[in-house]
Protein backbone atom coordinates (compact mmCIF):
# COMPACT_ATOMS: atom_id res chain seq x y z
CA UNK A 1 0.00 0.00 0.00
CA UNK A 2 2.79 2.35 0.94
CA UNK A 3 4.14 2.38 -2.59
CA UNK A 4 0.84 3.80 -3.85
CA UNK A 5 0.55 6.76 -1.52
CA UNK A 6 2.50 9.00 -3.91
CA UNK A 7 -0.06 8.11 -6.53
CA UNK A 8 -3.03 8.92 -4.32
CA UNK A 9 -1.41 12.14 -3.26
CA UNK A 10 -1.04 13.05 -6.91
CA UNK A 11 -4.82 13.08 -7.20
CA UNK A 12 -5.12 15.91 -4.68
CA UNK A 13 -5.36 19.26 -6.48
CA UNK A 14 -3.03 21.35 -4.24
CA UNK A 15 -0.35 18.68 -4.39
CA UNK A 16 -0.64 18.25 -8.11
CA UNK A 17 -0.71 22.00 -8.65
CA UNK A 18 2.68 22.31 -6.97
CA UNK A 19 4.20 19.24 -8.67
CA UNK A 20 2.96 20.29 -12.11
CA UNK A 21 4.36 23.76 -11.60
CA UNK A 22 7.75 22.30 -10.80
CA UNK A 23 7.60 19.88 -13.73
CA UNK A 24 6.90 22.49 -16.41
CA UNK A 25 10.53 23.59 -16.90
CA UNK A 26 11.73 19.97 -16.68
CA UNK A 27 9.52 19.11 -19.61
CA UNK A 28 9.55 22.45 -21.36
CA UNK A 29 13.27 23.16 -21.63
CA UNK A 30 14.23 19.71 -23.02
CA UNK A 31 11.23 19.99 -25.34
CA UNK A 32 12.49 23.25 -26.81
CA UNK A 33 16.09 22.01 -27.06
CA UNK A 34 15.20 18.64 -28.57
CA UNK A 35 12.73 20.12 -31.04
CA UNK A 36 15.24 22.77 -32.08
CA UNK A 37 17.96 20.13 -32.48
CA UNK A 38 15.64 17.81 -34.40
CA UNK A 39 14.44 20.59 -36.69
CA UNK A 40 18.03 21.71 -37.31
CA UNK A 41 19.08 18.14 -38.00
CA UNK A 42 16.12 17.62 -40.28
CA UNK A 43 16.25 20.87 -42.20
CA UNK A 44 20.01 21.37 -42.46
CA UNK A 45 22.01 18.24 -41.68
CA UNK A 46 19.88 15.50 -43.23
CA UNK A 47 20.49 14.85 -46.94
CA UNK A 48 17.67 15.63 -49.39
CA UNK A 49 15.48 12.72 -50.37
CA UNK A 50 16.42 11.14 -53.67
CA UNK A 51 12.84 11.31 -54.92
CA UNK A 52 11.20 14.14 -53.03
CA UNK A 53 14.18 16.44 -52.71
CA UNK A 54 13.88 18.97 -49.95
CA UNK A 55 10.10 18.73 -49.78
CA UNK A 56 10.26 15.64 -47.60
CA UNK A 57 11.65 17.75 -44.76
CA UNK A 58 8.17 18.73 -43.69
CA UNK A 59 7.97 15.23 -42.20
CA UNK A 60 9.90 16.55 -39.20
CA UNK A 61 6.81 18.49 -38.17
CA UNK A 62 4.17 16.40 -39.87
CA UNK A 63 4.84 12.94 -38.42
CA UNK A 64 5.33 14.02 -34.77
CA UNK A 65 2.08 16.03 -34.99
CA UNK A 66 0.22 13.00 -36.30
CA UNK A 67 1.61 10.86 -33.51
CA UNK A 68 0.70 13.41 -30.86
CA UNK A 69 -2.81 13.97 -32.17
CA UNK A 70 -3.44 10.26 -31.63
CA UNK A 71 -1.61 10.12 -28.31
CA UNK A 72 -3.57 13.09 -26.97
CA UNK A 73 -6.84 11.39 -27.86
CA UNK A 74 -5.78 8.20 -26.10
CA UNK A 75 -4.61 10.15 -23.06
CA UNK A 76 -7.84 12.11 -23.05
CA UNK A 77 -10.01 8.99 -23.22
CA UNK A 78 -7.96 7.16 -20.60
CA UNK A 79 -8.08 10.15 -18.26
CA UNK A 80 -11.80 10.53 -18.89
CA UNK A 81 -12.39 6.86 -18.04
CA UNK A 82 -10.35 7.18 -14.84
CA UNK A 83 -12.30 10.30 -13.94
CA UNK A 84 -15.62 8.64 -14.64
CA UNK A 85 -14.90 5.43 -12.75
CA UNK A 86 -13.03 6.75 -9.71
CA UNK A 87 -14.52 10.23 -9.78
CA UNK A 88 -11.12 11.90 -9.74
CA UNK A 89 -11.55 15.54 -10.65
CA UNK A 90 -7.93 15.88 -11.71
CA UNK A 91 -8.33 13.17 -14.33
CA UNK A 92 -11.20 15.16 -15.85
CA UNK A 93 -9.00 18.23 -15.72
CA UNK A 94 -6.30 16.36 -17.65
CA UNK A 95 -8.84 15.21 -20.26
CA UNK A 96 -10.15 18.75 -20.64
CA UNK A 97 -6.61 20.09 -20.91
CA UNK A 98 -5.53 17.52 -23.51
CA UNK A 99 -8.36 18.13 -25.98
CA UNK A 100 -7.30 21.55 -27.34
CA UNK A 101 -3.66 20.42 -27.53
CA UNK A 102 -4.63 17.32 -29.45
CA UNK A 103 -6.90 19.29 -31.75
CA UNK A 104 -4.05 21.72 -32.45
CA UNK A 105 -1.69 18.88 -33.33
CA UNK A 106 -4.34 17.28 -35.55
CA UNK A 107 -4.75 20.61 -37.31
CA UNK A 108 -0.99 21.06 -37.61
CA UNK A 109 -0.72 17.57 -39.08
CA UNK A 110 -3.44 18.34 -41.64
CA UNK A 111 -1.94 21.71 -42.53
CA UNK A 112 1.56 20.31 -43.03
CA UNK A 113 0.12 17.33 -44.91
CA UNK A 114 -1.66 19.72 -47.21
CA UNK A 115 1.54 21.73 -47.75
CA UNK A 116 3.38 18.51 -48.43
CA UNK A 117 0.72 17.34 -50.84
CA UNK A 118 1.06 20.42 -53.01
CA UNK A 119 4.53 19.66 -54.45
CA UNK A 120 4.25 15.86 -54.15
CA UNK A 121 0.76 15.08 -55.43
CA UNK A 122 0.14 18.42 -57.14
CA UNK A 123 -2.88 19.22 -54.99
CA UNK A 124 -3.56 20.87 -51.65
CA UNK A 125 -6.02 18.26 -50.62
CA UNK A 126 -6.18 14.63 -51.61
CA UNK A 127 -8.91 12.32 -50.31
CA UNK A 128 -6.19 10.05 -49.12
CA UNK A 129 -7.05 7.62 -46.33
CA UNK A 130 -4.51 9.05 -43.94
CA UNK A 131 -5.57 12.64 -44.47
CA UNK A 132 -9.25 11.76 -44.25
CA UNK A 133 -8.99 9.76 -41.05
CA UNK A 134 -6.92 12.58 -39.56
CA UNK A 135 -9.67 15.01 -40.55
CA UNK A 136 -12.25 12.81 -38.82
CA UNK A 137 -10.05 12.75 -35.73
CA UNK A 138 -10.06 16.56 -35.76
CA UNK A 139 -13.88 16.43 -36.00
CA UNK A 140 -13.99 14.12 -32.98
CA UNK A 141 -11.90 16.63 -31.02
CA UNK A 142 -14.16 19.47 -32.11
CA UNK A 143 -17.25 17.52 -31.06
CA UNK A 144 -15.69 16.80 -27.68
CA UNK A 145 -14.84 20.45 -27.11
CA UNK A 146 -18.26 21.57 -28.32
CA UNK A 147 -19.95 19.23 -25.85
CA UNK A 148 -17.78 20.52 -23.02
CA UNK A 149 -18.64 24.11 -23.79
CA UNK A 150 -22.37 23.36 -23.92
CA UNK A 151 -22.65 22.83 -20.17
CA UNK A 152 -22.52 25.53 -17.53
CA UNK A 153 -22.03 23.01 -14.77
CA UNK A 154 -18.41 21.86 -14.86
CA UNK A 155 -19.03 18.46 -13.29
CA UNK A 156 -21.74 17.64 -15.77
CA UNK A 157 -19.49 18.77 -18.61
CA UNK A 158 -16.75 16.53 -17.26
CA UNK A 159 -18.86 13.41 -17.06
CA UNK A 160 -20.82 13.88 -20.29
CA UNK A 161 -17.68 14.58 -22.29
CA UNK A 162 -15.99 11.60 -20.64
CA UNK A 163 -18.70 9.31 -22.02
CA UNK A 164 -18.20 10.85 -25.45
CA UNK A 165 -14.43 10.40 -25.28
CA UNK A 166 -14.86 6.72 -24.44
CA UNK A 167 -17.43 6.18 -27.20
CA UNK A 168 -15.05 7.96 -29.53
CA UNK A 169 -12.05 5.84 -28.63
CA UNK A 170 -14.05 2.66 -29.30
CA UNK A 171 -14.96 4.12 -32.67
CA UNK A 172 -11.53 5.37 -33.70
CA UNK A 173 -10.35 1.95 -35.01
CA UNK A 174 -13.66 1.39 -36.82
CA UNK A 175 -13.42 4.80 -38.47
CA UNK A 176 -9.75 4.32 -39.26
CA UNK A 177 -10.18 0.96 -40.97
CA UNK A 178 -13.36 1.88 -42.79
CA UNK A 179 -11.67 4.98 -44.21
CA UNK A 180 -8.73 2.87 -45.40
CA UNK A 181 -11.09 0.36 -46.92
CA UNK A 182 -13.09 3.11 -48.61
CA UNK A 183 -9.96 4.62 -50.05
CA UNK A 184 -8.39 1.47 -51.40
CA UNK A 185 -11.65 0.63 -53.13
CA UNK A 186 -12.18 4.03 -54.64
CA UNK A 187 -8.83 4.83 -56.10
CA UNK A 188 -5.95 2.84 -57.32
CA UNK A 189 -4.30 5.61 -59.25
CA UNK A 190 -2.78 7.80 -56.56
CA UNK A 191 0.91 7.16 -56.36
CA UNK A 192 1.86 7.52 -52.76
CA UNK A 193 5.43 6.48 -52.46
CA UNK A 194 5.30 5.09 -48.98
CA UNK A 195 8.00 2.67 -48.02
CA UNK A 196 10.73 2.77 -50.61
CA UNK A 197 14.22 2.45 -49.19
CA UNK A 198 14.50 2.45 -45.43
CA UNK A 199 15.33 5.82 -43.99
CA UNK A 200 19.07 6.40 -43.52
CA UNK A 201 20.23 7.19 -40.03
CA UNK A 202 20.97 10.81 -40.87
CA UNK A 203 17.27 11.32 -41.57
CA UNK A 204 15.93 9.07 -38.86
CA UNK A 205 17.81 10.49 -35.88
CA UNK A 206 16.45 14.04 -36.30
CA UNK A 207 12.95 12.57 -36.76
CA UNK A 208 13.15 10.61 -33.52
CA UNK A 209 14.54 13.69 -31.77
CA UNK A 210 11.54 15.65 -33.03
CA UNK A 211 9.18 12.92 -31.79
CA UNK A 212 10.68 13.13 -28.33
CA UNK A 213 10.74 16.94 -28.35
CA UNK A 214 7.09 17.18 -29.42
CA UNK A 215 6.00 14.63 -26.82
CA UNK A 216 7.80 16.54 -24.08
CA UNK A 217 6.21 19.73 -25.37
CA UNK A 218 2.83 18.07 -24.93
CA UNK A 219 3.76 17.10 -21.37
CA UNK A 220 4.80 20.68 -20.57
CA UNK A 221 1.68 22.15 -22.20
CA UNK A 222 -0.53 19.65 -20.41
CA UNK A 223 1.03 20.60 -17.06
CA UNK A 224 0.40 24.29 -17.71
CA UNK A 225 -3.15 23.67 -18.87
CA UNK A 226 -4.03 21.33 -16.00
CA UNK A 227 -2.75 24.00 -13.60
CA UNK A 228 -5.11 26.41 -15.28
CA UNK A 229 -7.97 23.94 -14.97
CA UNK A 230 -7.17 23.40 -11.29
CA UNK A 231 -7.17 27.17 -10.67
CA UNK A 232 -10.55 27.46 -12.33
CA UNK A 233 -12.06 24.49 -10.52
CA UNK A 234 -10.67 25.27 -7.08
CA UNK A 235 -11.08 29.02 -7.19
CA UNK A 236 -12.99 29.03 -3.90
CA UNK A 237 -10.77 26.55 -2.09
CA UNK A 238 -8.92 27.56 1.06
CA UNK A 239 -5.51 26.30 -0.10
CA UNK A 240 -5.57 28.63 -3.09
CA UNK A 241 -6.31 31.62 -0.91
CA UNK A 242 -3.40 30.68 1.32
CA UNK A 243 -1.20 30.25 -1.72
CA UNK A 244 -2.05 33.66 -3.12
CA UNK A 245 -1.62 35.28 0.30
CA UNK A 246 1.99 34.16 0.60
CA UNK B 1 -34.55 -7.07 -6.44
CA UNK B 2 -37.37 -9.07 -4.98
CA UNK B 3 -39.90 -6.25 -5.17
CA UNK B 4 -40.01 -6.35 -8.95
CA UNK B 5 -43.00 -8.05 -10.44
CA UNK B 6 -42.25 -7.18 -14.04
CA UNK B 7 -39.78 -9.39 -15.85
CA UNK B 8 -37.11 -8.04 -18.17
CA UNK B 9 -38.85 -9.08 -21.36
CA UNK B 10 -42.15 -7.64 -20.21
CA UNK B 11 -40.54 -4.34 -19.17
CA UNK B 12 -38.80 -3.99 -22.52
CA UNK B 13 -42.00 -4.79 -24.37
CA UNK B 14 -43.94 -2.18 -22.36
CA UNK B 15 -41.41 0.53 -23.22
CA UNK B 16 -41.32 -0.53 -26.85
CA UNK B 17 -45.09 -0.67 -27.18
CA UNK B 18 -45.53 2.68 -25.46
CA UNK B 19 -43.16 4.41 -27.86
CA UNK B 20 -44.76 2.84 -30.93
CA UNK B 21 -48.23 3.74 -29.69
CA UNK B 22 -47.18 7.32 -28.99
CA UNK B 23 -45.67 7.60 -32.42
CA UNK B 24 -48.92 6.49 -34.02
CA UNK B 25 -50.71 9.20 -32.05
CA UNK B 26 -48.21 11.79 -33.26
CA UNK B 27 -47.90 10.55 -36.78
CA UNK B 28 -45.96 13.58 -38.06
CA UNK B 29 -43.06 12.49 -35.89
CA UNK B 30 -42.68 9.53 -38.26
CA UNK B 31 -43.57 11.23 -41.53
CA UNK B 32 -41.59 14.47 -41.23
CA UNK B 33 -38.13 12.83 -41.41
CA UNK B 34 -39.26 10.86 -44.47
CA UNK B 35 -40.50 14.02 -46.17
CA UNK B 36 -37.20 15.68 -45.29
CA UNK B 37 -35.35 12.70 -46.78
CA UNK B 38 -37.23 13.04 -50.09
CA UNK B 39 -36.72 16.82 -50.13
CA UNK B 40 -32.96 16.60 -49.57
CA UNK B 41 -32.71 14.04 -52.37
CA UNK B 42 -34.64 16.44 -54.62
CA UNK B 43 -32.06 19.16 -54.01
CA UNK B 44 -29.30 17.27 -55.78
CA UNK B 45 -30.76 17.02 -59.31
CA UNK B 46 -31.62 20.72 -59.03
CA UNK B 47 -28.12 21.62 -57.89
CA UNK B 48 -26.14 19.28 -60.12
CA UNK B 49 -27.96 18.50 -63.34
CA UNK B 50 -31.03 16.53 -64.43
CA UNK B 51 -28.79 14.35 -66.61
CA UNK B 52 -29.72 10.67 -65.81
CA UNK B 53 -26.21 9.38 -66.56
CA UNK B 54 -24.69 11.72 -63.97
CA UNK B 55 -27.43 11.11 -61.42
CA UNK B 56 -27.05 7.36 -61.73
CA UNK B 57 -23.38 7.77 -60.87
CA UNK B 58 -23.99 9.74 -57.66
CA UNK B 59 -27.34 8.20 -56.64
CA UNK B 60 -25.97 5.89 -53.88
CA UNK B 61 -24.17 8.78 -52.24
CA UNK B 62 -27.15 11.10 -52.47
CA UNK B 63 -29.58 8.57 -51.02
CA UNK B 64 -27.22 7.77 -48.18
CA UNK B 65 -26.34 11.36 -47.30
CA UNK B 66 -30.02 12.28 -47.33
CA UNK B 67 -30.83 9.30 -45.11
CA UNK B 68 -28.04 10.22 -42.69
CA UNK B 69 -29.27 13.82 -42.38
CA UNK B 70 -32.83 12.68 -41.98
CA UNK B 71 -31.90 10.24 -39.22
CA UNK B 72 -30.14 13.08 -37.41
CA UNK B 73 -33.36 15.05 -37.60
CA UNK B 74 -35.35 12.15 -36.19
CA UNK B 75 -33.03 11.86 -33.17
CA UNK B 76 -34.46 15.09 -31.80
CA UNK B 77 -37.66 13.30 -30.81
CA UNK B 78 -35.98 10.33 -29.14
CA UNK B 79 -35.67 11.62 -25.58
CA UNK B 80 -36.84 15.23 -25.58
CA UNK B 81 -40.55 14.68 -24.81
CA UNK B 82 -39.75 11.96 -22.25
CA UNK B 83 -37.34 14.27 -20.49
CA UNK B 84 -39.89 17.08 -20.37
CA UNK B 85 -42.73 15.01 -18.90
CA UNK B 86 -40.55 13.06 -16.49
CA UNK B 87 -40.86 9.65 -18.15
CA UNK B 88 -37.12 9.32 -18.49
CA UNK B 89 -36.69 9.91 -14.78
CA UNK B 90 -39.29 7.27 -13.99
CA UNK B 91 -37.50 4.78 -16.24
CA UNK B 92 -34.29 5.48 -14.35
CA UNK B 93 -36.00 4.99 -11.00
CA UNK B 94 -38.00 1.92 -12.05
CA UNK B 95 -35.44 -0.55 -10.71
CA UNK B 96 -35.16 -2.20 -14.10
CA UNK B 97 -31.74 -1.97 -15.79
CA UNK B 98 -31.77 1.37 -17.55
CA UNK B 99 -29.57 0.15 -20.42
CA UNK B 100 -32.10 -2.55 -21.17
CA UNK B 101 -35.04 -0.15 -21.22
CA UNK B 102 -33.10 2.24 -23.44
CA UNK B 103 -32.31 -0.64 -25.76
CA UNK B 104 -36.05 -1.22 -26.15
CA UNK B 105 -36.61 2.49 -26.62
CA UNK B 106 -33.93 2.73 -29.29
CA UNK B 107 -35.30 -0.34 -31.07
CA UNK B 108 -38.68 1.39 -31.25
CA UNK B 109 -36.97 4.49 -32.60
CA UNK B 110 -35.18 2.42 -35.23
CA UNK B 111 -38.49 0.86 -36.29
CA UNK B 112 -40.16 4.27 -36.50
CA UNK B 113 -37.36 6.25 -38.17
CA UNK B 114 -35.15 3.78 -40.01
CA UNK B 115 -37.69 1.45 -41.53
CA UNK B 116 -39.73 4.23 -43.18
CA UNK B 117 -36.49 5.52 -44.73
CA UNK B 118 -35.65 2.05 -46.02
CA UNK B 119 -39.12 1.80 -47.55
CA UNK B 120 -38.98 5.24 -49.16
CA UNK B 121 -35.43 4.81 -50.45
CA UNK B 122 -36.16 2.72 -53.62
CA UNK B 123 -38.55 5.43 -54.81
CA UNK B 124 -35.96 8.13 -54.28
CA UNK B 125 -33.29 5.98 -55.92
CA UNK B 126 -35.55 5.34 -58.91
CA UNK B 127 -36.08 9.08 -59.32
CA UNK B 128 -32.30 9.40 -59.50
CA UNK B 129 -32.21 6.93 -62.41
CA UNK B 130 -30.83 4.08 -60.30
CA UNK B 131 -31.68 0.63 -61.70
CA UNK B 132 -34.47 -1.22 -59.89
CA UNK B 133 -32.27 -4.27 -59.48
CA UNK B 134 -30.29 -2.46 -56.76
CA UNK B 135 -33.40 -1.92 -54.62
CA UNK B 136 -33.06 -5.02 -52.38
CA UNK B 137 -29.49 -4.16 -51.44
CA UNK B 138 -30.38 -0.51 -50.94
CA UNK B 139 -33.25 -1.41 -48.61
CA UNK B 140 -31.11 -3.91 -46.68
CA UNK B 141 -28.21 -1.49 -46.32
CA UNK B 142 -30.50 1.29 -45.10
CA UNK B 143 -32.26 -1.08 -42.73
CA UNK B 144 -28.98 -2.18 -41.13
CA UNK B 145 -27.33 1.25 -41.35
CA UNK B 146 -30.24 3.15 -39.84
CA UNK B 147 -30.04 0.76 -36.89
CA UNK B 148 -26.43 1.71 -36.25
CA UNK B 149 -27.34 5.37 -36.66
CA UNK B 150 -30.21 5.03 -34.17
CA UNK B 151 -27.99 3.44 -31.55
CA UNK B 152 -25.05 5.81 -32.03
CA UNK B 153 -27.42 8.73 -32.21
CA UNK B 154 -29.15 7.66 -29.01
CA UNK B 155 -25.84 8.11 -27.17
CA UNK B 156 -25.43 11.56 -28.71
CA UNK B 157 -29.02 12.52 -27.96
CA UNK B 158 -28.67 11.40 -24.34
CA UNK B 159 -25.41 13.36 -23.95
CA UNK B 160 -26.89 16.58 -25.29
CA UNK B 161 -30.08 16.34 -23.20
CA UNK B 162 -28.80 18.55 -20.42
CA UNK B 163 -27.07 21.08 -22.66
CA UNK B 164 -28.24 24.44 -23.87
CA UNK B 165 -27.78 24.01 -27.62
CA UNK B 166 -29.30 20.74 -28.70
CA UNK B 167 -29.50 20.04 -32.40
CA UNK B 168 -26.33 21.51 -33.91
CA UNK B 169 -24.27 20.02 -31.12
CA UNK B 170 -25.90 16.64 -31.68
CA UNK B 171 -24.87 16.72 -35.34
CA UNK B 172 -21.30 17.65 -34.41
CA UNK B 173 -21.09 14.68 -32.06
CA UNK B 174 -22.80 12.05 -34.17
CA UNK B 175 -21.63 12.79 -37.72
CA UNK B 176 -17.95 11.81 -37.30
CA UNK B 177 -19.01 8.59 -35.60
CA UNK B 178 -21.47 7.85 -38.40
CA UNK B 179 -18.90 8.00 -41.21
CA UNK B 180 -18.23 4.24 -41.33
CA UNK B 181 -21.95 3.58 -41.80
CA UNK B 182 -22.06 6.06 -44.66
CA UNK B 183 -18.98 4.52 -46.28
CA UNK B 184 -20.24 0.94 -46.21
CA UNK B 185 -23.88 1.76 -46.90
CA UNK B 186 -23.09 3.82 -49.96
CA UNK B 187 -20.50 1.28 -51.04
CA UNK B 188 -22.98 -1.63 -50.87
CA UNK B 189 -25.53 0.35 -52.88
CA UNK B 190 -22.92 1.36 -55.42
CA UNK B 191 -21.80 -2.25 -55.90
CA UNK B 192 -25.38 -3.44 -56.31
CA UNK B 193 -26.05 -0.76 -58.93
CA UNK B 194 -23.09 -1.98 -60.94
CA UNK B 195 -24.48 -5.49 -60.66
CA UNK B 196 -21.68 -6.73 -58.44
CA UNK B 197 -21.90 -8.72 -55.21
CA UNK B 198 -22.58 -6.42 -52.25
CA UNK B 199 -22.31 -9.02 -49.50
CA UNK B 200 -19.06 -7.70 -48.00
CA UNK B 201 -20.14 -4.19 -47.03
CA UNK B 202 -23.55 -5.48 -45.95
CA UNK B 203 -21.93 -7.95 -43.58
CA UNK B 204 -19.70 -5.21 -42.21
CA UNK B 205 -22.78 -3.06 -41.64
CA UNK B 206 -24.39 -5.98 -39.81
CA UNK B 207 -21.25 -6.38 -37.69
CA UNK B 208 -21.34 -2.69 -36.80
CA UNK B 209 -25.02 -3.05 -35.91
CA UNK B 210 -24.24 -5.90 -33.53
CA UNK B 211 -21.46 -3.87 -31.95
CA UNK B 212 -23.73 -0.85 -31.59
CA UNK B 213 -26.65 -2.83 -30.14
CA UNK B 214 -24.31 -4.43 -27.62
CA UNK B 215 -22.36 -1.41 -26.42
CA UNK B 216 -24.36 1.72 -27.20
CA UNK B 217 -27.16 1.16 -24.64
CA UNK B 218 -24.55 1.01 -21.86
CA UNK B 219 -23.04 4.35 -22.90
CA UNK B 220 -26.54 5.68 -23.42
CA UNK B 221 -27.67 4.79 -19.91
CA UNK B 222 -24.55 6.42 -18.43
CA UNK B 223 -25.32 9.54 -20.47
CA UNK B 224 -28.97 9.62 -19.41
CA UNK B 225 -28.00 9.35 -15.75
CA UNK B 226 -25.56 12.25 -16.15
CA UNK B 227 -28.20 14.35 -17.88
CA UNK B 228 -30.79 13.70 -15.18
CA UNK B 229 -28.54 14.65 -12.26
Amino acid sequence: MGTWTWFHKLASPPHFYRIAGRLVPWFGIPAVLLTAAGIYGGLVLAPPDYQQGDAFRIIYVHAPSAWLSLMCYTTMAAAAAVGLVWRIKLAHALAAASAPIGASFAFLCLATGSLWGRPMWGTWWEWDARLTSQLLLLFLYLGYMALRSAFDDLQRADRASAVLAIVGVVNVPVIHFSVYWWNTLHQGSTVLRKGGPAMPLSMLVPLLTCFLGFTLAYAALACVRVRGEVLQRERNAAWLRELSAT
Amino acid sequence: MSGLTTGLARAAWLVFERDVRLAFRRWEQVTHPVVFFVMVATLFPLALSPEPALLRLVAPGIVWVAALLSSLLALETLFRADLDDGTLEQLTLSGQPLAWLLLAKTLAHWLLSGVPLAIAAPLVAASLAAPGSAAPVLVTSLFLGSGVLSFLGAVGAALTLGSRKGSVLLSLLVLPLAMPVLIFGARATDLAMRGEAAGGPLLLLAAMLILAVTLAPLACSAAVRISLE
